[in-house]
């Protein structure tokens, strides 16, 4: 009896490793639908002015794909054919957490590939274990350089241009519009984003305006203090003028509010890289007069951009959720869509539905035109994007009685990122060879 | 030493628990095996706050060790280029041990929520460090990819669940010996009626002191642990107050009445984590600390509670 149950047990393992073997090698099973793990700050400080408007702009592409009703040239329904399903995780809680979160997603959940991420931290965690796990998965939101910088990538890719660039386009901005300044300064949070912005800021400035004097106290208080009182005094006496943070969320929020009121605008012209939120958030009691960015073509900046894709997107927004969309609601429409257009093009190829690796094969490099302008997948051997990265000046509209910017210029890639196979760092320190502005 | 651990019941069954799991690791899906060992890890800080809290004493710091273990096992293997899991484990239970022993003179002297907030502030400064420095990560921290075991690359993360299981089998059954000899029985002692334990000639503060060395041992296995099986380490996973404050809501959770319940409470923790996240993204907090109100109301003694009553008669002698 016992022997006959071992030969039963024996003969299923074989039958079906014999056919999971079969499975692996042969082309990919049609699908009706795909599940995507779409993960962002859900809850915590990041949620408001990042988290949620990123999970709500990839919401509403995915509805609009699913249904086919997305634009020319991207009207065709579905991705190959398949609907997505999205599965919106929480990003918060830390590094450790979210790298077992995302082995669930991956093995426990079986998703068919991972998008989003919004914290530099959470990607340099992540993209170790996506390597390992074989899973392709988008990044969407993070800046630091060192996830393609470090190593080579297979299964990961970005689909937004780190953050680099952002520092650097933020001193060619200034060094444009505000030439004759008696140097600079910053106040950012004493993290590595913070940390970072203000480099490269600082290293930026120093390569191309060296009579530019740099502050020697720029101010780094900690992440999420809400008080910047003594801040604002030290940086008030300071006699640099140009002021550069990357704060965002709530702490911009605070800092200008504080600012504000001891009429340090006056005095000091700020530059903020990533502070787009703020601008909606406190409406009209946001100053005129701020350089504001918004990591690429993106949010504020292009809010009025007269292009069918770009109209398509603010008005559905609009009309859905009931507010402009930010930044991040590009940065992950934009991640949703170019999965979109791999799926379709490695399809196309295949003649049925994609394998991972054929998707792979058509996202790497690709080019395309996003809701706010064009990105290309052209550095880290086709996996990290690159596009246009902008400042305007911000000024209340009286009459629409809305946030506008005025002034908006745009750096194209070749100005602000370094060429294919040399680091960031590397390339600054050298002064930017070959940038062709 | 080795017939006298297996001459008590507790580590008998634990051993026998443990090999069982062992085993089953081998056809467990992925991701039951990571939480499985997650939680293990996470099992053996517990058990270091379980001896302190039979004594009375509850640390709001721990992720300090936690955090000093982790760190240790990733900065070797990013300076020093060590992938060994031996030498690896073995400096993070070193390093915690040699802060804790440095610490517990101070700490020592302390009761309450005094020693409860001072070795907050003490893991508090280790995360200012950490977040401060560059070197040491920021805020974004380290990977930790390499895990050979004498000179061997296993495939997968079998061998390392292993060795975890094998870690835990040998802490639990060294504290379950401890806790049995004279210096032990006064754990309880000491909650009690520290001036009588004086009176008996024996010294609170050293007895304190050996506890809480231990204690911060067992808190660096963990975190050293943590980051092999994570394969990352960063100080808000590792080092803010959350950890601390976790670590104490999972010795709650598990019930001071054996050694062993440091573990299966810390292993359910991890799936209750895993099942909230999945099914509120947005609010999965509140159930994990709805989860915690329920088992304070309803089961005060922990999981624990609810093993203990059918093997109450013979497991009476181990306290």
């Amino acid at each position: 009896m016992s022997s006959n149950l071992f030969k039963l047990v024996g003969r299923t393992v074989l039958a079906g490793g014999a056919l999971a073997a079969m499975v692996a090698t042969g082309p990919a099973i049609a699908k009706d639908t795909i599940n995507v793990g779409i993960a962002s700050f859900l809850t915590g400080p990041a949620a408001g002015p990042f988290g949620v408007p990123g999970r709500n702009g990839a919401e509403l592409v995915i509805d609009a794909i699913n249904a086919g009703t997305l634009p020319a040239p991207y009207a065709k329904a579905g991705f190959a054919g398949a609907k997505m399903n999205p599965i919106f995780v929480d990003e918060s809680g830390g590094n450790a957490k979210q790298v077992g979160e995302y082995r669930n997603l991956v093995e426990k959940r079986g998703v068919d590939a991972v998008l989003g991420y919004i914290s530099s931290g959470t990607c340099m965690a992540i993209t170790p274990v996506a390597e390992e796990l074989k899973k392709l998965t988008v990044l969407s939101v993070c800046g630091t350089p060192r996830v393609f910088e470090e190593s080579n990538r297979t299964y990961v890719f970005r689909t937004q241009a780190h953050a680099v660039g952002d520092s650097i386009a933020a001193a060619r901005y200034v060094l444009d519009k505000f030439k004759d300044q008696k140097g600079y300064t910053g106040i950012n949070q004493n993290y590595a984003w913070g940390q970072d912005s203000y480099k490269f800021f600082d290293i930026t400035m120093k390569k191309l305006a060296a009579d530019t004097k740099a502050s020697d106290n720029p101010q780094f208080p900690k992440i999420f203090a809400g008080q910047y009182g003594t801040e604002i005094s030290t940086l008030s006496l300071d006699p640099a003028k140009l002021v550069h943070t990357s704060f965002w969320g709530g702490d911009i929020e605070a800092f200008v509010l504080q600012a504000l009121v001891r009429g340090f605008f006056k005095d000091k012209q700020v530059i903020s890289s990533v502070g787009g939120s703020a601008v909606d958030s406190l409406g009209k009691k946001f100053p005129d007069g701020v350089v504001m960015g918004t990591r690429g073509e993106y949010g504020l900046l292009v809010r009025n951009k007269d292009e069918p894709l770009n109209k398509w997107f603010v008005n559905e927004y609009k009309k859905r959720y009931n507010a402009y969309p930010l930044g991040p609601s590009y940065q992950y429409a934009s991640s949703v869509l170019a999965y979109k257009i791999a799926m379709d093009a490695a399809a196309e190829k295949a003649g049925g539905f994609p394998t991972q690796d054929q998707t792979m094969a058509a996202l790497k490099g690709l080019s395309w035109q996003s809701f706010g302008g064009k990105v290309s997948l052209s550095l880290a051997d086709g996996h990290q994007a690159v596009h246009p990265v902008g400042y305007g000046i911000t000024k209340w509209d009286k009459d629409k009685k809305e946030p506008s910017v005025s002034d908006v210029k745009f750096y194209a890639p070749g100005c602000i990122y370094a060429p294919a196979g040399q680091k960031s760092a590397d390339w600054l320190a050298a002064g930017m060879p070959g940038a062709k502005c | 030493m080795v017939s006298m651990a297996w001459n008590d019941k507790t580590i008998r069954w634990a051993i026998i628990g443990f090999a069982l799991l062992a085993a089953a690791g081998w056809l467990l899906p992925t991701w039951i095996l990571n939480n499985v060992m997650f939680g293990l890890a996470r099992g053996l800080a517990v058990l270091g706050l379980l001896v302190l809290w039979r004594t009375g004493l509850v640390s709001f710091g721990h992720a300090l060790y936690f955090g000093l273990g982790a760190y240790a096992v990733a900065l070797l293997e990013k300076y020093g280029g060590v992938t060994d899991v031996f030498l690896k484990f073995g400096a993070a239970i070193i390093v915690a041990g040699v802060f804790g022993f440095l610490l517990g003179f101070v700490l020592r002297n302390y009761r309450a929520i005094f020693f409860a907030m001072l070795s907050l502030a003490f893991s508090m400064v280790l995360y200012g460090v950490l977040v401060k420095m560059e070197v040491l990560g920021s805020t974004d921290g380290f990977s930790v990819t390499q895990n050979t075991i004498l000179g061997w690359k296993p495939d997968g993360k079998y061998p390392l669940f292993c060795f975890i299981v094998l870690t835990c089998v040998i802490a639990l059954s060294a504290v379950q010996l401890y806790l049995k000899s004279a210096l032990g029985h006064l754990t309880t002692a000491i909650r009690d009626n520290e001036l009588r334990v004086e009176y008996l000639g024996y010294s609170v503060a050293r007895a304190i002191h050996v506890k809480y060395l231990a204690s911060a041992c067992l808190a660096g296995a963990a975190g050293g642990a943590m980051a092999m099986a994570l394969g990352q380490v960063d100080p808000d996973s590792m080092v803010n107050w959350t950890v601390s404050g976790e670590l104490v809501f999972i010795t709650i959770m598990s019930g001071a009445g054996s050694v062993v319940a440091p573990f299966i409470g810390a292993i359910v923790f991890e799936f209750i984590r895993t099942y909230a996240f999945e099914l509120a993204p947005q609010a999965w907090q509140l159930i994990v600390g709805g989860t915690l109100l329920a088992i304070i109301f309803f089961l005060p003694g922990g999981i624990w509670s609810l093993l203990e009553k059918p093997w109450a008669k013979g497991e009476a002698d181990n306290g």
